[in-house]
């Protein structure tokens, strides 16, 4: 089954218009926003003005007086819930600390919330919320990784300010691998702190109809979001309907509900009304769950050759105050060296809590791996005297090597990283580049050329929660196809790629298809967009639920004819039985009999045409990309122009091109605001001051250059022989750009490894260049 | 809070009301007008998510109050299609060039354009590409929207690099 169906191909592999696009482009959409029900009551936080310290006294008196206010609620008034706020990954009790939908006794970080108003509309909540007053007592604060060591614990009921830790210091094997190494090549990369921004931000609506909780909310999955929230209230699951048509953007920022969320659930509870919350962009930037903010040291060892014998990374995580998952983000170590040959990696992972915002998903988690790696590979290349280029071809994972398990025990095969690369750089002339580069120089002009290489591990299934994903096909009497799966698309486009591939594999129009994956009670289990799955676990459970119902309609049809089921073929929506003389009925006859008439059946076949199959694919599906982008610097003001890009990926069986490339576009987008724009800052106190889209910069049209693809299909081991995409823009596009600035300031022997690379911190490279030039 | 009455012409038809002076034209629009194709996105005027047609000019409608339209003829996203269905050509070009994932900030990128492009006017790529500069787009990297920019300037599409 593994055989992808390419040559019979008519849907998947085109670039057709998305399904979803005709409603969002007319204002038609469904966004959480949009949802209004009689009676529903609105939201808002009070929250901290300190990042930490003690609630010494909280009065409500005026918040409760203002006219339309419904209810004041704090910490006490939710604990009949007795909410134990669950993580992603389902584990139970959560580690760290206890967290509350509500602040109680004390508060962690700014904009911690305190107490909630529920009133007519939100202009009056914010009225109100404005008028709750509460006596602090305010405690140093502590705020960064260095602060944490030996800083005052964050949470009185946790043991210290570690998270998490895991891995060794460097042991002995590891000292005389350095010891004997011939380059022994050190660095510390930086990342800052990243808020995901989705364009739409967090949103709840609660409406309790009976006995069933209705939840609409922004989420990644409606699933996960409505078994999530039954752990935290200790309620069956059935009895939670979460529902998410469209939903503005996630990237990873949604793939659980959180503190606020739940507090409007359990103020709905409290009030038996509709009560909605909806995240104003103050919030979303001050506390939603950021992302990153990581220290990493790598030290690399080389042979006199340039090949890889060893490396040690000592990796710290600011987790915050509450973060979706307490942890040292142990990803990073896991999948750091998977394109490579090294046959030695050690590592220290810790995470720490501090009083700032909590950090939650973000698209690659781990994408520090990817950035630090190929940002010192190329500080080697400098330090060893080899091209950059030559240096990854020595190491890479070829064909032959493979499969090939790392250090860290992944078994990595059918990764195609140094056929990327050889693709790249057929549309990207190197020698070419570097004699116009070294013309530019003589001229003041700093251009440079970066190239990263990475390997992503998509459609992971290995955690309980990404084991599969569902899908539910039904033919309905009308003939037309209905089918409800557990994908989720906040952009995705999953009503579009999973029409394609069900279409082409049963044979019917693409139009006569309408995806479903909007309701939780609609239908089973599925985690939604995380771990760039959705092709692979919801285009391979379509595929083999579209089998089960060919089979089914072929031996209607034969039977019908008194045929050979082999002698059946549907296409276009037509079932033609070939023989002497060929016979075609439309689907929509053959679903006529198959819901109506059983004495047209075979013999003991069960009526309708409906099939559900649950598909769980091979643990990893490997996704390869070598990525190159050529900017110029300008020396005098520090301005980063990118001139080209070229994205050169192998992602298997393309259902969607263009929705393919849409997918690397944004990734690659959000990791060029990451490297030259990005950064949610605080002050010496705590406060957060990137609080608007006027301090917390996002890349603008203005910023991202017009992207160029090259592509290889390598069918993957999964079925369909599809493999994700969604991240790796995001995860390669940081480490390429990084490399094309260090290399434009390589005259001025810049080390780029602290981001962002904004003007005013690449002037100061420049100027570090010229004095220790001049000294 | 006072309160003032207020009357508009949205997507040709009259909507009178009565308002409290502090109410954004996009709640104005959202929740007692029912469009709630106009997003909104920052509330402090940047994303342009919330971007309508008043009196003919692409306008933020989370940094105007619904008293200043009091008067005003108003457009919003879903004003542009024909009756039949038929897409207006930015929203006909956004969709052949993919120009949309989320579709989140998409009802701001359309309204822009189409200001921009109303009656005989047939601005350069740089006039609509400067426009664009007042939009955040956080799924398409922009990529698709600036091929429908240029398709809509009636210019062509860049080749491949060599």
């Amino acid at each position: 089954m593994n055989a992808p169906h390419i040559a019979a191909a008519r849907f998947v592999g085109q670039r057709l218009p998305r399904k979803e696009d005709a409603r969002l482009l007319t204002g038609r959409g469904s966004y959480v926003d949009d949802v209004v029900l009689p009676g529903m009551l609105h939201v808002a936080f009070a929250r901290s003005p300190i990042a930490r310290g003690a609630i010494k006294s909280i009065d409500l008196a005026q918040a409760r007086a203002v006219p339309g206010v419904r209810a004041v609620y704090t910490a006490d008034d939710l604990a009949r819930f007795n909410i134990d706020m669950v993580s992603f990954f389902l584990i139970t009790p959560p580690p760290g600390p206890k967290v509350y939908p509500l602040a109680k006794d004390r508060v962690a970080h700014v904009g911690d919330p305190v107490a909630m108003i529920v009133a007519d509309n939100r202009y009056i909540a914010e009225d109100a919320a404005a008028l709750v007053a509460v006596e602090y007592e305010a405690e140093d604060p502590v705020l960064t990784i260095e602060g944490a060591k030996s800083g005052a614990r964050v949470h009185p009921d946790v043991e210290s300010n570690v998270a998490q830790v895991m891995g060794m210091p460097i042991d002995p094997d590891l000292e005389k691998i350095f010891a004997e190494a011939a380059h022994v090549v050190t660095g510390t990369i930086k990342h800052q702190r990243i808020a995901q921004s989705p364009m739409e931000t967090r949103g709840v609506v609660f409406a309790k109809q009976g006995d069933e909780i209705t939840v609409y909310l922004s989420c990644q999955s409606p699933h996960v979001a409505a078994r999530i929230l039954a752990l935290d209230f200790n309620l069956p699951q059935s009895s939670i309907r979460v529902i998410a048509k469209d939903v503005g953007g996630g990237f990873g920022l949604k793939t659980q509900p959180w503190r606020e969320e739940v507090a409007t659930i359990a103020a709905g509870l409290l009030l038996n009304r509709p009560v909605k919350w909806i995240e104003d962009r103050l919030e979303s930037l001050t506390t939603s769950n950021l992302a990153r903010e990581q220290e990493f040291t790598l030290k690399l060892a080389f042979a006199a050759d340039a090949r890889l014998t060893g490396c040690y990374g000592d990796y710290a995580l600011n987790n915050g105050a509450f973060p979706h998952a307490p942890d040292c983000n142990v990803a990073v170590m896991m999948f750091m060296w998977t394109p490579y040959k090294l046959p030695r990696f050690g590592f220290m992972a810790t995470g720490w809590h501090t009083n700032t915002i909590g950090l939650g998903g973000y698209r690659g988690p781990w994408a520090i791996e990817s950035l630090a790696r190929e940002a010192m590979l190329d500080v080697a290349a400098r330090q060893i005297g080899i091209d950059p280029v030559e240096l990854r071809r020595r190491n890479l994972l070829a064909a032959a090597d493979q499969p090939y398990t790392t250090t860290m025990g992944l078994t990595v095969e059918d990764a195609t990283p140094l056929e990327c690369l050889d693709n790249l750089l057929k549309k990207v002339d190197v020698p070419a580049f570097r004699a116009e580069q070294v013309a530019a120089r003589k001229q003041g002009r700093y251009l440079g050329l970066g190239i990263a290489v990475y390997i992503e591990p998509t459609a992971a299934s290995g955690f309980p929660v990404l084991a599969s994903d569902v899908a539910n096909l039904r033919i309905e009497p009308t003939g037309k196809v209905t089918a409800i799966l557990s994908t989720h698309s906040q952009g995705h486009g999953t009503q579009t790629t999973m029409a394609q591939v069900i279409a082409d594999r049963l044979g019917v129009p693409f139009e006569d298809i309408s995806i479903y994956e909007d309701d939780s009670s609609r239908g089973g289990f599925g985690p939604g967009a995380a771990g760039s799955r959705q092709a692979v676990v919801g285009g391979g459970a379509s595929i083999r639920a579209a089998d089960i119902l060919v089979d089914k309609i072929k031996r209607i049809a034969a039977h019908l004819n008194n045929a050979n089921p082999q002698d059946v073929h549907i296409e276009d929506g037509m079932v033609k039985v070939a023989g002497v003389q060929e016979v075609t009925r439309t689907l929509r006859e053959i679903a006529e009999i198959a819901y109506g008439d059983p004495t047209r059946l075979p013999h003991g076949m069960e009526m309708g045409l409906e099939a559900q199959y649950r598909y769980s694919p091979p643990p990893m599906t490997f996704t390869s990309a070598a990525h190159a982008c050529i900017v110029e610097v300008d020396a005098e003001t520090g301005f980063v122009t990118i001139k080209r890009w070229v994205a050169s990926e192998d992602c298997g069986v393309m259902i969607n091109p263009a929705i393919v490339e849409g997918q690397i576009a944004g990734g690659l987008a959000q990791g060029i605001g990451q490297v030259l724009l990005e950064e949610v800052e605080f002050d010496a106190q705590g406060n957060p001051t990137t609080v608007t889209f006027k301090d917390y910069m996002l890349p603008a049209a203005v910023d991202v250059p017009e992207f160029e693809y090259t592509h290889i299909c390598t069918p993957s081991k999964s079925e369909g022989g599809f493999r994700g995409v969604g991240e790796g823009g995001a995860i390669i596009g940081p480490p390429t750009l990084v490399n094309a600035i260090a290399d434009a300031l390589e005259p001025f022997g810049a080390r780029c490894l602290e981001l962002p690379l904004t003007p005013s911190k690449i002037l100061q490279l420049i100027e570090a260049g010229r004095s220790n030039a001049a000294a | 809070m006072s309160e003032h009455p207020i009357d508009v012409t949205i997507n040709g038809q009259k909507h009178s009301g009565r308002v409290e002076a502090r109410r954004s034209l996009c709640d104005f629009l959202r929740m007692d007008g029912g469009y709630t194709g106009v997003h909104v996105g920052c509330e402090h005027g940047v994303c342009g998510a919330c971007t309508v047609i008043v009196d003919g000019l692409a306008v933020r409608s989370c940094l105007m109050l619904a008293v200043q339209a009091n008067g005003a003829s108003i457009t919003t996203v879903e004003g542009l299609a024909a009756p039949d269905g038929t897409l207006h050509p930015v929203q006909q070009a956004l969709r052949d060039e993919h120009g949309l994932q989320c579709g989140f900030c998409t009802p701001g990128v359309v309204m822009s354009l189409a200001a921009l492009t109303a009656g005989n006017e047939k601005p350069s790529v740089d006039t609509l590409m400067a426009a664009l500069s007042g939009h955040i787009c956080r799924c398409t990297g922009y990529q698709g929207i600036k091929r429908a920019v240029r398709r809509l300037a009636g210019e062509p599409q860049p080749s491949e690099h060599a």
